[in-house]
């Protein structure tokens, strides 16, 4: 079972990007469960959402989690939300920021001595597609640092799952996974 | 004629969109609503395929609830095929007019996913609506996942509209934990879905002009009665047989096989719990758990919570020593519903297991895996001791002081 906790605010898209990601892990036989955590729901809150995947059907349907990955798509988010709760030993931290992975532990102490990856989606996310939506670039980096699927395979899945979009901004979704492959550390 | 989708053999859906493709696929005729949080998306998505041309029937937005089932009963009387979605306080304001539909024995099926009751106000899934709805005169389904949303579905057209039923249907599923939780779902193609239910078939429809007839009488002390019998009398005896026929004629389709009780591990099964909704595939996983600690454990989920299957209960129950009753509704000022219903099961039999209550998860406050685990080894000890170690009813994953009673 890898399981997945995505840190973001109402209306960065982390809620797509943790079905677009079930989506693409589903096609290659593996099971996969998406949720989230709503609350009132306004635009701009502090929310989180989930990811499981498993070679077996997912009975649990409990919302506590010990993540394998953390995502964090809102660089504030490091400092006012709990990021490393029901962490473990080996959990992983991907976090969206325009700092260096050495700053950021520099500026939040509990970061210190774990696995800690950055990569600034939002910036990537306005360049390529026009808007502050860090979602995409994220699983970009998830690729990157998880080693789950080779980057040109995950591309060509995502775009089936974005295929109702306009071409103009499928491609630039494209161009900012890829950028963010590229570009975590 | 609609247009119809290519649908992936697995499509990743949460529970909402799965329950909107069944009723596209099924081609209702009228669904008539009034979106409340968390069906919304069931709704807002049955619009969408009619707005782009997948759906032949009427989508119908009403002023409430109460205005929604009206109009849900309108088209049923008048000889169609009809659904609607609601939630929690939508499902209040239509209660009046849920005894309205199965009294005039209209099939309706009504996708009701579970929430919370306010107040205090609250959006997330408990069991308070199904409950609510217990003595409606509906048959009542419960799914435990995105798949079972969707599959349920056509299970519920389908005995509905059997002319030796005539009752309508509610397909429940969790608030969120399904409604918004996105799983694989094995899909039916549009014409192998719609073949399974197919084509309504009306009795006293209004709109036959040439037969007619009158909906919605008045009867007092002299018929009421025994229109109320003849209700219970389909309810008792006519559903249960028509579901099982459903229940196999899908699995010879789609070789995925529904019960009117589901039970795990409990042939050898010492300890049980009984739940509905996702939890009892939480508590399948835990089961497991136990069986490898040495526990011999069990999980019975209500498929069918009515009518309810008072002589399936009894008999899956037969060889257990102990016995949790997993209840996700506030039962105020009695015991839960799950345990009155299996208490009342067993009475009259020779199994003399312990039955303990315990609520969970109000609000959508977590049922974790770790409660699950206490709640088996409790029953365990109750199994061991011959009587119960714990107060009979229990609050779990309830912040500060434990609560029970009795």
């Amino acid at each position: 079972m890898l399981e997945i906790r995505w840190h973001s605010r109402a209306g960065q898209g982390a809620v797509t990007g943790a079905k677009g990601l079930a989506d693409v892990v589903s096609t290659t036989g593996k099971h996969v469960q998406a949720f989230a955590f709503y609350g009132s729901a306004k635009r701009g809150a502090a929310m989180t959402a989930y990811n499981r995947v498993d070679d077996k059907v997912v009975m649990n349907h409990e919302k506590f989690m010990r993540p394998d990955y953390v995502l964090v798509i809102d660089p504030a988010l490091v400092y006012v939300a709990d990021i490393t709760a029901n962490e473990k030993d080996n959990t992983i931290y991907i976090v969206t920021t325009h700092m260096s992975t050495e700053e950021l532990i520099a500026s939040q102490p509990k970061l210190a001595g774990k696995k800690v990856y950055t990569v600034d989606c939002i910036k990537i996310a306005q360049e390529t597609i026009g808007k502050a939506i860090p979602n995409t670039p994220m699983l970009g980096a998830l690729m990157k640092v998880s080693d789950m699927y080779d980057i040109e395979f995950f591309k060509e899945s995502m775009f089936k799952v974005l295929k109702k979009l306009p071409q103009k901004i499928i491609d630039a979704n494209m161009i900012a996974i890829q950028r963010a492959y590229d570009e975590v550390k | 004629m609609a247009d119809t989708i290519e649908l992936r053999d697995i499509e990743v859906w949460d529970g909402n969109m799965a329950a909107s493709h069944a009723l596209r696929q099924v081609q209702v005729d009228v669904v008539a609503a009034y979106p409340i949080t968390p069906s919304t998306p069931i709704v807002e998505g049955y619009a969408g395929f009619k707005a782009n041309g997948y759906v032949d029937g009427e989508f119908v937005m009403t002023e409430s609830e109460h205005g929604a089932m009206s109009c849900c009963i309108g088209a049923a009387a008048a000889g169609g095929r009809v659904a609607t979605a609601t939630s929690s306080q939508g499902f209040a304001l239509m209660l009046e007019t849920l005894y309205s539909a199965s009294g005039m024995r209209l099939p309706i099926v009504l996708n009701l996913v579970n929430r919370a009751i306010g107040a205090p106000l609250n959006v997330n899934g408990d069991h308070s609506d199904m409950y609510m709805g217990r003595d409606s005169g509906w048959i009542q389904f419960g799914a435990y996942s995105p798949q079972e949303a969707y599959d349920l579905n056509f299970i519920a057209f389908k005995v509905s509209e059997d002319h030796d039923v005539r009752l309508p249907a509610i397909v429940n599923q969790d608030g969120f934990m399904t409604s918004h939780t996105a799983q694989g779902v094995h899909t039916l193609s549009d014409e192998a879905a719609f073949n399974f239910v197919g084509e309504y078939k009306p009795m006293n429809d209004m709109l036959d002009l040439d037969h007619p007839v009158t909906h919605g009488v008045q009867t007092e002390e002299d018929w009421h009665f025994e229109h109320k019998a003849r209700q219970q009398h389909a309810l008792m005896t006519a559903v249960i047989p028509k579901i099982e026929a459903a229940f196999d004629e899908f699995e010879k389709l789609t070789g995925r096989k529904y019960n009117i009780v589901e039970s795990y591990s409990m042939d050898d099964a010492e300890v049980a719990v009984i739940c509905m909704g996702t939890s009892v595939e939480t508590a399948r996983e835990v089961a497991e758990e136990m069986r490898a600690n040495g526990v011999k454990a069990g999980v019975v989920g209500i498929r069918v919570f009515r009518p309810w299957p008072l002589e399936q209960i009894a008999a899956v129950l037969k060889n257990v020593k102990a016995v949790g009753l997993l209840d996700r509704s506030s039962p105020h000022g009695a015991m839960g519903a799950l345990y009155n219903e299996v208490a009342g099961s067993l009475f009259n039999t020779d199994t003399k297991a312990v039955l303990t209550n315990y609520i969970y998860g109000l609000g959508g406050r977590d049922l974790t895996k770790a409660h699950l685990v206490s709640i088996f080894t409790e029953l365990k000890a109750n199994a061991d001791a011959g009587k119960p170690t714990t107060p009979l009813q229990q609050y779990i994953g309830l912040r500060g002081p434990k609560l029970s009673f009795f």
